[in-house]
């Protein structure tokens, strides 16, 4: 039932590699518009382009906000309703935490200005600085601006921590249903104070990986999602899977989530918010290239979304005779998340078929990880980890700056870093004080046994 | 008294309301339950993972009847819950010891 034929694995791959080929053609965009004799304008002034820079994070930080409330609904569509209050209080309690531990240390760990605690700017930046994060003094004026050539600080900190709290998220799909919350929170406060800033340093401030290796990732396809990824999958590891979900013999029973509706509008959220966490990754907009860019990015994260959904779609519809909406759901992810690494280059239909090879690899790796036994509720390794890899390689195809052995290191430095630090603080915690419920609570539901608010209070 | 209990499928509730309304039947229990007999379950797929569903949804009515209206009943919830299709459900009748109106304290056939 659920293999396929060989000769349709054959035509499959022989469809890829000539997609893959075809790529550098479907970047073209239209030919360029002739000089206009009359300029209306030069441009802006500074204080335009601090404005507009400010204004594009400003917007995208409440865009990237929102994305805890798509990862919020689709947990807990995924989850049973013996489960949902507690994924959901996971999910505001790691965001609360995220964002107080970005400001106590993760900020100036990740954006040290070039003042490395370990390494400097010029031979490689390893470890940044160490203190909270302050922002400029109420009614900056030009001259008292941190800088003013890019743009407000606030808006660089409001726009920076949520994509800490982002990769928090990531985390907690996949380790639902029987994972305790504490452990979980304390993790969380190790990810996003020292592991996700640490390594994004190496990238966006301007660490050892952006100054040695050219390592290219446009709005986090490896520093947010692979690591986020990464993070999942020491802890699934080390926590194993719900009671129940593997049997002696190797087969796999089947635990439906409790609300497709929430799922779907998780999916839909998450999909909105991404148009921030590419877009306003620009970190620009104060010129006529920079807000033709942000745009483009926004087109081509769409397109992404798109590739994703219709490649599991039609890959269900082939393999199972039936599409199955939990993998349309995560093919869209796994699109956005491929387009991630460089959403500004590639042409709309590239960035489709970035998508698409997303959605590709969700509905490939979902059941090869249920062999390995690693119970991925919700499909986050393969959404962020495996979409994250592909995306990160991905550049080399439409980005001539980058370079397949700069990403490829890239990828390897930041998936040993992540995965070694997070295994080692998942085995603490779980040595110190277990990672999982009781038998008998994991049974009851964490609903009633954990946070004693049910989410479903009168489903008898 | 008869307590009569039958099986049915969900989607037949209205045409067995409407059966038992025309025998001047106005009172019923209905409860949702799952459950087989001879129609089996069906599978399904979930991320790859195919699994069986054993027990269908269905509904089972009680009421309780006078013995003179007993056999009625069955046969007028056989015609209405019947598609001819397996799966059906079946009709039970015990037998009623006592029964009370609880908000005036009547017993026996009067409180039916």
């Amino acid at each position: 039932m659920t293999g396929f034929k060989t000769p349709l694995k054959i035509a499959g791959g022989v469809a890829l590699a000539s997609l893959l080929l075809s790529l550098p053609a479907l970047g073209q965009d239209a030919a360029p518009a002739e000089e206009v004799a009359v300029t209306l304008s030069e441009g802006v002034s500074a204080d335009v382009v601090f404005i507009l820079n400010s204004l594009l994070m400003i917007i995208g930080g409440i865009l990237v906000f929102w994305m805890a409330a798509g990862f919020a609904m689709v947990e807990a569509g995924m989850v049973r309703t013996k489960n949902v209050s507690m994924q959901l209080l996971k999910n505001v309690s790691l965001f609360a935490v995220a964002c107080l531990m970005y400001y106590l240390i993760g900020y100036n760990l990740m954006y040290p200005l070039g003042n490395w605690a370990m390494g400097s700017d010029e031979t490689g930046g390893y470890l940044g600085a160490f203190g909270i994060a302050i922002l400029e003094a109420v009614g900056i004026t030009a001259d008292s601006a941190d800088d003013f050539s890019y743009a407000a600080t606030s808006s660089d900190f409001f726009f920076q921590v949520m994509f800490c709290a982002t990769t928090a998220s990531i985390v907690s799909g996949t380790l639902a249903e029987r994972i305790k919350l504490l452990p979980f929170l304390l993790f969380t406060v190790v990810l996003t104070a020292l592991i996700y800033p640490i390594q994004a340093s190496w990238k966006w401030g301007g660490g050892f990986l952006d100054s040695q290796f050219g390592f290219l990732d446009f709005a986090g396809s490896t520093v947010v999602h692979s690591v986020g990824g990464w993070a999942a999958l020491a802890g699934v590891i080390l926590l194993g899977a719900r009671r129940g979900k593997y049997n002696a013999d190797g087969s796999v029973n089947a635990m439906p989530g409790s609300s497709m509706p929430l799922a779907t509008l998780g999916v839909f959220i998450l999909w909105m918010g991404w148009y921030g966490f590419n877009g306003a990754s620009q970190l620009a907009m104060g010129s006529v290239g920079d807000v033709a860019d942000v745009g483009r990015i926004m087109a081509n994260t769409n397109a992404g979304a798109v590739g994703g959904a219709l490649a599991a779609l039609v890959l269900t519809a082939i393999i199972y005779k039936k599409v199955d909406l939990t993998f349309v759901l995560n093919g869209a992810l796994a699109g956005l998340v491929a387009v991630t690494a460089e959403p500004l280059t590639p042409g709309l239909g590239t960035a489709t078929i970035i998508g698409a090879v997303g959605g590709l690899l969700v509905v490939f790796s979902v059941p090869l990880l249920d062999k390995l036994k690693i119970d991925d509720v919700v499909g986050a390794i393969p959404v962020h980890l495996f979409a994250g890899i592909w995306g990160t390689i991905a550049v080399v195809f439409t980005n001539p700056d980058a370079t397949l052995g700069g990403q490829l290191i890239s990828i390897i430095i930041v998936g040993i870093f992540v995965f070694v630090v997070s295994f080692v603080v998942w085995f603490i915690l779980k040595s110190i004080m277990g990672l999982r419920p009781t038998a008998e609570d994991e049974d009851l539901g964490l609903d009633k046994a954990e946070v004693g608010v049910e989410a479903y209070p009168e489903f008898k | 008294m008869k307590l009569v209990v039958a099986i049915i499928k969900p989607s037949r509730l209205e045409e067995v309301r409407q059966a038992l309304n025309s025998l001047d039947v106005h009172g019923m229990t209905v409860t949702e339950v799952k459950g087989y007999g001879r129609q089996k379950g069906h599978s399904e797929i979930y991320r790859g993972t195919e699994y069986a569903v054993h027990f269908l949804p269905k509904l089972k009515v009680e009421i309780a009847v006078d013995d003179a209206i007993a056999d009625a009943v069955s046969t007028a919830i056989r015609d209405a819950a019947q598609t001819g299709r397996i799966g059906d459900g079946k009709i039970f009748v015990l037998d009623l010891l006592a029964v009370t109106r609880i908000r005036t304290g009547e017993t026996g056939a009067s409180a039916l």
